[in-house]
């Protein structure tokens, strides 16, 4: 260093150099444990190869309609493929971030099927070397990934070829020689029944605690939802006013979070358990002493059913299952964008992500902290009350007794796995919507494993992945912490 | 804008925090208000600020009474506050902090992000300031985040700045940046309270100054006052600035660390192949502006942190891969820099927290059971040989003075036998006349032949304690100089000169504490 510049400390202009070509002994920790995960993954790939059965898996498909010329066809596949070279190339410029290499292997995958929905509805393979094939795959991205080659740039991508390469064994070998066809529609479109309740109720908790305030209630929210829902919709017969009323609902509840935690202190992981037991108390006495005694006035409601955009829901393969939806499902599609833009590009966003990481910063330039917060809290209830709304008039339709059945906690284990960010939260619930769908597809499907085990598999997911994951996440700041002036 | 503070009071139970001030504030003036840790700046400002409400009195704004119940109220009258702990949300951008409360949109609420990385450019090109809007304030240094703070007090149009101990965190050369931004604004008609403890750099900038003490204004004195006269009004008595010591006397060396590099949870290099040896009997001082890996080193002295590679060892042992405990029984005492955090427990009693890590012998514990008895008299002599200032023993230790904090955990690790005392900031946040005592028994520990590591951001305190200076930068040590090394050499080391460039420049380019020496 010259005299010159040693005349300016710390350098004014240029940031702190970040080195990162040590690893530190917690990323070492870290991608260890993952990588463990992934070769166990991969380990069990192989298992499954070499169990799988002679002949061949067969995959069913929704067949698009025939409104798309093979022209169309061919450039809807060409949009695809051009989507998963963009995937795997605009993290390495630091134009997206890391985890969206993630998609590539999906959206290649979206891109087969497409094709394969020309013509026949169903497709099969010969089980025992495409499960061959995967597993190695799968032991190489996992081997790669331990090894940290391209300093880790590349986990995204290797992480989810492992995952989704590990899916498709199992498929292969829970399906080899079956005469049934796997529904892979299906399941695809189930993920995403499963998942919309999930998604709303783990945006609920991003944005209450972005402002600082942990919502663990999101269970008695649902049920709260979901009850009303039920009842407005027998009642009145106007699914619009059912989903109003569940939203209502949601934010009742919200309100008695936000006055308990925010005015009088509560500890709110206590206030929020409490909650839950209280909504379902609620529900439960409501069910008992009124609905099931009159279910034909009370419990009948109108379930939402599924419309079909025009022209999106035509596309083969793809529009069926995200464009074949109903109101409940655009909704949870906006609130995402929505929740996403208004977070991270409006005044409220900023205010509400300041309150929640720095509070006395906030007040120090005049933003009154409990103000933002209720709102933030309040708002969370519209999302989360449209959550349970879900399980009546959104898919299930009478209401049961505490027929949510943990899914508000499902939800939070998606916020946290989701490290607080909206599309974060999101793909981990799509995650867990996915194991429950396919839960119940392997059920019809008739494989050797008792379906009860096979109920536990996402929770057991849960367990991994919030386990696996939590390490790195970092809540924001003042999540949880009351804030008191002075 | 003239600004009147009169008959200000501000009482917290029993504690009165501000006795019935008066301050007046002429436009354009730099104003500095000088006190010990606890003598009350902070609450007069924070209640000038909005974040108290006063008991009785008021704030006159040009001849006009007025009430402060926020800071959106503060800002709207002109005053702007960088806090000693600056307000700024670490995972935002520079731009985003600036614009907090105060955000441009271009409509339904949208963040214009164009316009508030304009008016942050223009803010700091305007006074040469340096920021990038759109880093992020984690990821940006201290000197700098304080200049973030600056702009955003100007950014809402302040024609008040309170700077709340601002010198704190920053090198020589940064403090003397700082002095010359404050001159800036005093030209452009802005006025400029300076709150701080520090004796030099008052007399360095302050047109007028204001002595509090235990909440009350003591006094007016003027800048050329010399440094005696400011510590004793702040005091209330005639301290000894600087201590009193013989030459060292060194021995064998006692802690002997090669190649030592840490690094830290997010990847970083925070300590970078150090070699250091300090010997029996003297006292070698890590100089360094925080964060720059000193933290680190003394974590992996006492085996905190993970070593990535090197050696350490004590007394010829080495102790690389000792246990904490281990460590300390080998003989090092520790005195850590966040002394709330880790130097004691603060619910518990002043007795309790004497044997944190002696109950385990004898004659604390005879079996499982503690003996209180024991515990008791060993705090009894404690308290009186390090005049720890408490009602009872069994007050908890959250309930003294920094001060006194500091002299139970200094008491604690030297009331065991060590050939090592490794203490990190040992008078942060601690009354002058305390700190008098504190350096009075690190020499006597020193004298005694145990061997000292001073860490310390305060080079007076470094000029005081040391017989060696060790430099730090970006984790490693640029220097290893002798105590006469001026001022202005150290600070320019601080900032990763060599020594050699250092001298060259000092003598070029003096700074404005330097040059008072």
């Amino acid at each position: 260093m010259t005299t010159t510049e040693a005349t300016e400390p710390a350098g004014p202009t240029e940031p702190v150099e970040v080195e990162r070509t040590i690893e530190s002994p917690t990323e070492r920790a870290q991608r260890i444990r993952y990588g463990s995960i992934l070769l166990v993954l991969a380990a069990v790939t192989i298992l499954l190869a070499a169990t799988t059965g002679d002949g061949r898996a067969a995959f069913g498909l929704l067949g698009g309609s025939e409104v798309l010329g093979s022209a169309a066809a061919w450039v809807g596949i060409l949009v695809l493929l051009a989507a998963t070279v963009a995937a795997v190339v605009l993290p390495f410029t630091g134009r997206a971030p890391r985890a969206t290499a993630a998609l590539a292997p999906l959206l290649l995958l979206f891109a087969v099927m497409f094709f394969k929905t020309k013509g026949s509805a169903s497709f099969s393979v010969p089980a025992g070397a495409t499960a061959w094939t995967l597993a190695v795959l799968a032991v190489a991205c996992a081997v790669v990934w331990v090894l940290r080659v391209a300093g880790g740039r590349l986990n995204g991508l290797l992480g989810s070829i492992v995952v989704i390469g590990f899916f498709a064994a199992f498929l292969c070998w829970a399906v080899a020689g079956k005469n049934l066809a796997f529904p892979i529609s299906n399941q695809f479109q189930g993920t995403l029944n499963f998942a919309t309740p999930l998604i709303l109720g783990a945006l609920a908790g991003v944005v209450c605690e972005r402002a600082g305030v942990i919502n663990i209630a999101i269970e008695g929210q649902f049920l709260f939802g979901a009850f009303t829902a039920a009842l407005v919709s027998s009642t009145t017969g106007s699914s619009a006013a059912a989903l109003i009323a569940a939203a209502a609902t949601g934010v009742l509840l919200a309100a008695l979070l936000a006055v308990f935690s925010i005015k009088y202190l509560v500890n709110q992981v206590v206030l929020g358990v409490v909650l839950v037991v209280f909504a379902t108390g609620v529900t439960g006495y409501l069910y008992d002493e009124f609905m099931q005694e009159n279910a034909a006035d009370l419990n009948t409601p109108h379930v939402l059913t599924a419309v079909k955009i025009p022209g999106l829901g035509d596309i083969p393969f793809i529009g069926p299952i995200l464009f074949n939806q109903t109101v409940l499902v655009y909704l949870m599609y906006l609130a995402v964008a929505v929740v996403t833009f208004v977070l991270f590009e409006t005044r409220w966003g900023l205010r509400v992500r300041s309150v929640g990481e720095h509070p006395k910063a906030a007040d120090t330039v005049g933003i009154k902290v409990s103000r933002v917060r209720y709102s933030a809290v309040l708002w969370a209830g519209v999302l989360a009350g449209l959550g349970g709304a879900f399980f009546t008039v959104g898919y299930g339709g009478a209401f049961v007794k505490e027929m949510t059945a943990g899914n508000g906690f499902i939800a939070l284990a998606a916020l946290i796995m989701g490290r607080w960010h909206p599309i974060g939260a999101t793909v981990a619930a799509l995650f867990f919507g996915f194991a429950t769908q396919l839960q119940s597809q392997l059920q019809i499907v008739d494989t050797p494993i008792p379906g009860d085990l096979l109920l536990m598999a996402p929770y057991l997911a849960t367990v991994v992945a919030v386990a696996g994951l939590v390490g790195r996440v970092r809540a924001p700041k003042a999540d949880g912490e009351p804030y008191v002036k002075g | 804008m003239h600004l009147e503070l009169s008959g200000l009071t501000k009482s917290f139970g029993s504690l009165v925090a501000n006795d019935s001030i008066d301050l007046v504030i002429e436009p354009g003036e730099i104003h500095c208000l000088l006190g010990e840790n606890g003598a009350g700046k902070s609450t007069l400002m924070n209640m000038l600020y909005g974040l108290l409400q006063p008991d009785s009195g008021e704030i006159i704004i040009n001849g006009e009474k007025v009430v402060i119940d926020s800071p959106s109220a503060a800002i709207r009258h002109g005053i702007g506050m960088v806090h000693q702990h600056f307000m700024l949300v670490p995972v935002f951008t520079v731009a985003e902090n600036i614009m907090l409360g105060r955000e441009q949109t271009r409509g339904g609420g949208v963040l214009d992000r164009k316009k508030a990385y304009a008016r942050v450019r223009e803010l700091s090109d305007q006074y040469g300031l340096h920021v990038d809007p759109g880093a992020l304030v984690e990821d940006i240094p201290v000197g700098v985040q304080q200049r973030v703070e600056i702009i955003k007090a100007l950014a809402n149009d302040a024609e008040v700045l309170i700077l709340d101990e601002p010198t704190a965190v920053l090198t020589p050369s940064e403090i003397d940046d700082l002095i010359a931004v404050m001159r800036q604004f005093k030209e452009a008609g802005t006025s400029i309270v300076f709150i701080t403890h520090k004796l030099k750099e008052v007399k360095a900038i302050a047109d007028k100054i204001t002595v509090i003490r235990r909440g009350k204004v003591v006094g007016q004195a003027e800048p050329s006052a010399s440094e005696e006269e400011l510590a004793e009004m702040m005091v209330g008595r005639a301290v000894e600035l600087v201590v009193d010591k013989q030459e060292a006397d060194a021995g064998d060396v006692q802690l002997e660390v090669r190649g030592l590099t840490v690094i830290d949870e997010r990847g970083h290099t925070a300590v970078d192949n150090v070699d250091l040896d300090v010997r029996a009997g003297e006292i070698v001082a890590l100089a360094g502006v925080q964060g720059n890996g000193q933290t680190e080193l003394t974590e992996a002295l006492l085996g905190l942190t993970p070593v990535a590679a090197g050696a350490i060892s004590l007394g010829g042992k080495n102790i690389t891969r000792a246990g904490t405990r281990e460590r300390l029984e080998a003989g090092i005492g520790y005195v850590p820099e966040d002394r709330a955090h880790d130097g004691f427990v603060g619910s518990f009693s002043v007795a309790e927290n004497l044997v944190l890590d002696l109950f385990r012998r004898a004659p604390f514990s005879a079996g499982v059971a503690l003996r209180t008895g024991e515990i008791e008299r060993n705090c009894e002599e404690r308290v009186e040989e390090f005049d720890i200032r408490t009602q009872s023993i069994t007050l908890p230790v959250s309930s003294l003075s920094g001060g006194n904090q500091q002299k139970v955990v200094l008491a604690r690790e030297l009331s065991r036998s060590l050939k090592l005392l490794v203490a990190s900031q040992p008078t942060r946040g601690v009354d002058v006349g305390s700190i008098e005592f504190l350096h009075k028994r690190i020499v006597r520990e020193r004298d005694n032949g145990t061997a000292v590591l001073i860490v310390s951001t305060e080079l007076d305190e470094i000029a005081a304690l040391a017989d060696r200076i060790a430099v730090m930068y970006r984790g490693r040590i640029v220097g290893i100089v002798g105590a006469d090394t001026p001022r202005d050499e150290l600070g320019l080391m601080m900032a990763g000169a060599s020594k050699q460039e250092a001298e060259v420049e000092a003598t070029e380019h003096p700074t404005t504490l330097g040059s008072m020496e």
